[in-house]
């Protein structure tokens, strides 16, 4: 697929017997946490956002249980309005490593139009993901669903825990978490309750881009550098996608541009860049003064909105 | 890349790719340093954090205008820095700590995982959260709080006792707030002295003290101009030093609890887990508890190859020589290392953390390793006055109790003391009923056992002369027996050294006798007379079979089916 770019002097393995102690000890961590998970709970799926971070949580998952296939389903919630480049990607990936792939709509509300326009962002995320996923984890009797989140992504995930518990009706309560000592996660829960287990929660974004490259992990074109068409909107540079409807007065301009994270194509925003392989985006990446959350819509509503929305179940 | 320019453009890149592998080189030998902050509500812990995370350069703009836009500032300058950490709305609004919040930063040295915790006394199982992995504790103390109180206030202590009961490696003592006291030494060392004799109390070997202002940035990055009577390191000048104790746990002895069986199809079984300590290799000997059964690691799987060796901290799968009886919660040992404890009766340094009280007699789920047993609290020692650090007797613990509490498990855990080994002697109580995480818990021993609700005393007292059995030519059966009996908790030898005359066989089974360890023989050809000496010094403890020795190691399994 798209390993071409990452292809480097370096062969792979070379790679790994040299480096590396501390993403080494990370994987490490990560490794434990998935199988904790994978032998104390009855139904764990992982949600799959196609996002870098879930590439790297993949290849966790095809770690920890090899030569075992990834003995649960990935799941993702498709709110209708992502690049199609990250749908054809997830496809292909997903029978490239044999993996079985659940993808959940919440179709009512997307034939109901549900937008960011109409909606708002904060809505518009209720509906198509929050709402969405509390739906397919009921529907698949899941008691654990693996997440990509990290906590060095946004505030209010600096304070969850591995094992973050959910109440029946899938929310977080951030001020009664469970105490977590060392590595012993407590799994037990009632009826109706479940977790959401954070294999990657201490990596950092370098330590993502890291590991990519020296695992050679593919992801979605989307993250390099290329002449891409978009607009400027409200200070967000948004690509030209498809159903999208041009505001009067706008005129799409072609700009080298990548996306930093992927999300709903209206909402996310790309920024200017030269990086077309992996080197060259963590080479641009030390020399970041911004947050990767920045070009989220969604994350700047209101101080604490990150928060508000995990509290409510989401992500 | 088929352009006219290609061979330049390969050149770039070789070169491109050269300076990328140096940045690689640099960044991947870094090492990582895991530090909590501790200490008494508003001394300046999340305050610090911001000003470690700010003076670093390791905060985005965007973050940066977020805090500064933000309606909370208690800091009386431009930017509250404590916002940072503080990311929950409650803790905006209350402008305490809630929770621990986990940050991160590199410098070119090390890279850094902080757990900034609540000082609040209410938080205190947060705080406890996250010292649990932390290398090192930084123990905040406002200097004119101290002032004011005249002595450490009873948080600081609290936490310091914590930091010490799990055996954070290094502590080290922020004197804060030194721009509202002048920067003056006399107070610094009036805190200062207080702190070391503290820490003397409690033992702990690695110490450092160091005046700072969080808020104005004194000797957290930058050195200070206005305490030039301070020569010590700043801040982070410690943290990018402070030794790492990490490849000590390489060396000792091998322990791998089973996280799950790996079975994809019929020609694979191997065994996932993290190397909590030690270092294991092909062709190594190691022996499962509680089966006691001994094989040899076959090979050592992962994703990326086979490995010659793998040790702690990593997550491995073992493939073993033999199909032994091997599953979650069990654990694989090495034949000729030190064994860990096996014992159902323990006791432990417990931090509870729940409103409803700790009392004993009441029955607990206890999390160890990769097992999850059922354990009752016999009895609470002593409670520790956190002031006075003197013993007091209690029969219940309130929220935020420290003591040491004697536990009996339901069945027996394989565990050495926290003291040895954080990963094999650490477990949390949870309450059976509400699932709450209660309390954690650090392993000081086992319980000489007296009485009578264990079931392994229960055993004990039946097994009191030992026997003599012959297996004759069936060498396998002897060893497996010896070694289950040897799990078992009692002495065995084998008896088929050939150095052994024949006829010193009786006399030196009743050496055995006194010493009360069981013989175990396969030799093929013993006399009658030697056969009858034996039935005689063993009197009806005389077996011949496999089955009929079988009682005299009953495996934990089945105990924990009686059980
Ligand atoms: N003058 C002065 N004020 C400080 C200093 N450090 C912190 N403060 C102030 O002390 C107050 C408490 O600071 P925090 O950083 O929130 O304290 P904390 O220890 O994190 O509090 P909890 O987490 O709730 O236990 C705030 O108003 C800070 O601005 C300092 O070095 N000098
Ligand atoms: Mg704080």
């Amino acid at each position: 697929m798209t390993t071409d770019r990452i292809a480097s002097e370096v062969p792979a393995k070379q790679l790994h017997q040299e480096r590396l102690n501390h993403l080494q000890a990370l994987e490490a961590e990560s490794l434990y946490i998935l199988r904790e998970a994978v032998a104390e709970f009855a139904r764990p799926v992982m949600l799959y956002s196609i996002g870098k971070d879930s590439s790297v949580m993949l290849r966790l998952a095809q770690k920890a249980f090899y030569p075992g296939k990834i003995p649960f389903p990935l799941l993702h919630i498709d709110t209708s309005y992502k690049f199609p480049e990250m749908i054809t990607f997830r496809d292909e990936y997903a029978r490239a490593i044999g993996a079985e792939l659940i993808v959940h709509r919440n179709e009512a509300a997307i034939a109901g139009g549900a937008s960011p326009w109409k909606l708002g962002t904060q809505n518009c995320c209720a509906a198509l993901k929050t709402r969405s996923l509390l739906d397919a984890l009921e529907q698949g009797g899941f008691d654990a669903a693996f997440g990509g989140a990290r906590r060095d992504e946004e505030k209010s995930r600096a304070k969850e825990r591995v094992y973050s518990f959910r109440d029946a009706a899938g929310q977080w309560d951030p001020k009664n978490q469970r105490p977590e000592l060392w590595s012993l996660y407590n799994s037990r829960l009632r009826k109706g309750e479940s977790i959401r287990v954070f294999p990657l929660s201490n990596w950092t974004e370098l330590d993502i881009w890291l590991y990519l490259y020296a695992e050679q992990i593919p992801i979605v074109p989307l993250y390099y550098a290329e002449e891409r068409e978009a607009v400027i909107r409200g200070g967000m540079i948004t690509l030209v996608h498809p159903g999208m409807q041009l505001l009067p007065g706008e005129r799409p301009q072609k700009m080298m541009l990548r996306m930093r994270s992927l999300g709903c194509m209206p909402c996310t925003g790309a920024i200017r860049s030269q990086a077309e392989t992996l080197p060259q985006i963590i080479e641009e990446l030390i020399g970041f003064r911004r947050s990767e959350r920045e070009g989220r819509a969604i994350d700047h509503d209101e101080e604490g909105s990150m928060e508000l929305k995990k509290r409510e179940g989401y992500f | 890349m088929s352009s006219p320019n290609q061979s330049r453009e390969m050149q770039q890149e070789d070169l491109q790719s050269q300076r990328f592998r140096q940045f690689l080189d640099g960044h991947l030998e870094q090492e990582m340093l895991r530090f909590t902050t501790a200490g008494s509500v508003d001394d300046g812990k999340s305050t610090l954090i911001g000003r470690l995370l700010h003076d670093t350069r390791s905060v985005y703009e965007d973050q940066l205008a977020s805090i500064r836009a933000s309606r909370v500032n208690r800091s009386g300058g431009a930017v509250d820095l404590s916002l940072l950490t503080d990311g929950l709305k409650a803790e905006r609004e209350q402008g305490i700590t809630i929770d621990v919040a986990y940050r991160y930063f590199s410098t070119a040295r090390r890279k850094f995982i902080i757990a900034d915790t609540p000082g609040h006394e209410q938080y205190t199982r947060n705080m406890a959260t996250g010292a649990s992995t932390a290398d090192v504790a930084i123990v905040l103390i406002d200097a004119k709080a101290f002032q004011r109180a005249g002595e450490l206030l009873p948080q600081s202590r609290r936490h310091t006792y914590i930091a010490s009961l799990l055996r954070i490696p290094h502590v080290v003592a922020a004197i804060n707030k030194m721009d509202l006291v002048d920067y003056r030494a006399e107070v610094f060392d009036e805190v200062s002295a207080e702190f070391s004799e503290l820490a003397k109390r409690l033992g702990l070997s690695s110490i450092e003290v160091i005046p700072v202002s969080a808020l104005a940035g004194d000797n957290v990055v930058e050195r200070s101009q206005k305490m030039d009577w301070y020569n010590g390191p700043t801040l982070l000048e410690y943290l990018e030093t402070a030794p790492l104790a990490l490849r000590e746990a390489a060396d000792g002895p091998l322990r791998f609890p089973v996280q799950l069986v790996v079975r994809p199809n019929a020609e694979f079984r191997g065994f996932a887990g993290r190397i909590e300590r030690g270092e294991v290799r092909p062709g190594m000997r190691v022996r499962a508890l509680p089966s006691g059964r001994v094989t040899t690691v076959k090979s050592i799987v992962t994703y990326d190859g086979e490995l010659p060796a793998a040790s702690f901290p990593l997550s491995v799968t073992l493939e073993l020589e033999d199909e032994i009886d091997l599953s979650r919660g069990e654990m694989l040992v090495a034949e000729t290392q030190m064994a860990p404890h096996a014992s159902p009766c323990f006791r432990a340094m417990v931090v509870w953390m729940h409103e409803q009280p700790m009392s004993e007699g009441r029955c607990y789920l206890a999390k160890h390793t990769t097992r999850t047993v059922r354990a009752s609290v016999r009895r609470i020692r002593y409670r520790v006055d956190i002031q006075s650090l003197g013993h007091h007797p209690a029969s219940q613990l309130q929220m935020n109790d420290i003591a040491e509490v004697e536990f009996a498990a339901s069945l027996p855990l394989f565990f050495d003391t926290y003291a040895d080994n954080r990963e094999m002697g650490a477990l949390i109580l949870i309450d059976p009923v509400t699932n709450a995480t209660v309390g954690a818990a650090m392993i000081l021993g086992p319980v000489e056992d007296t009485e009578e609700d264990s079931a392994l005393a229960e055993y004990g007292r039946h097994e009191q002369a030992a026997a003599m059995v012959w297996l004759q030519g069936r060498r396998d059966d002897a060893v497996r027996l010896h070694d289950d009996i040897r799990h078992a908790g009692h002495a065995a030898v084998i008896l088929d050294d050939p150095w052994i005359p024949e006829a010193s066989l009786p006399a030196a089974m009743r050496a055995l006798q006194l010493a009360n360890v069981t013989g175990i023989s396969s030799r093929t050809d013993l006399t009658e007379t030697t056969l009858a000496q034996l039935r005689e010094v063993a009197g009806d403890r005389f077996y011949t079979t496999a089955e009929d020795a079988a009682g005299l190691a009953p495996t934990w399994r089945s105990m924990e089916e009686q059980g």
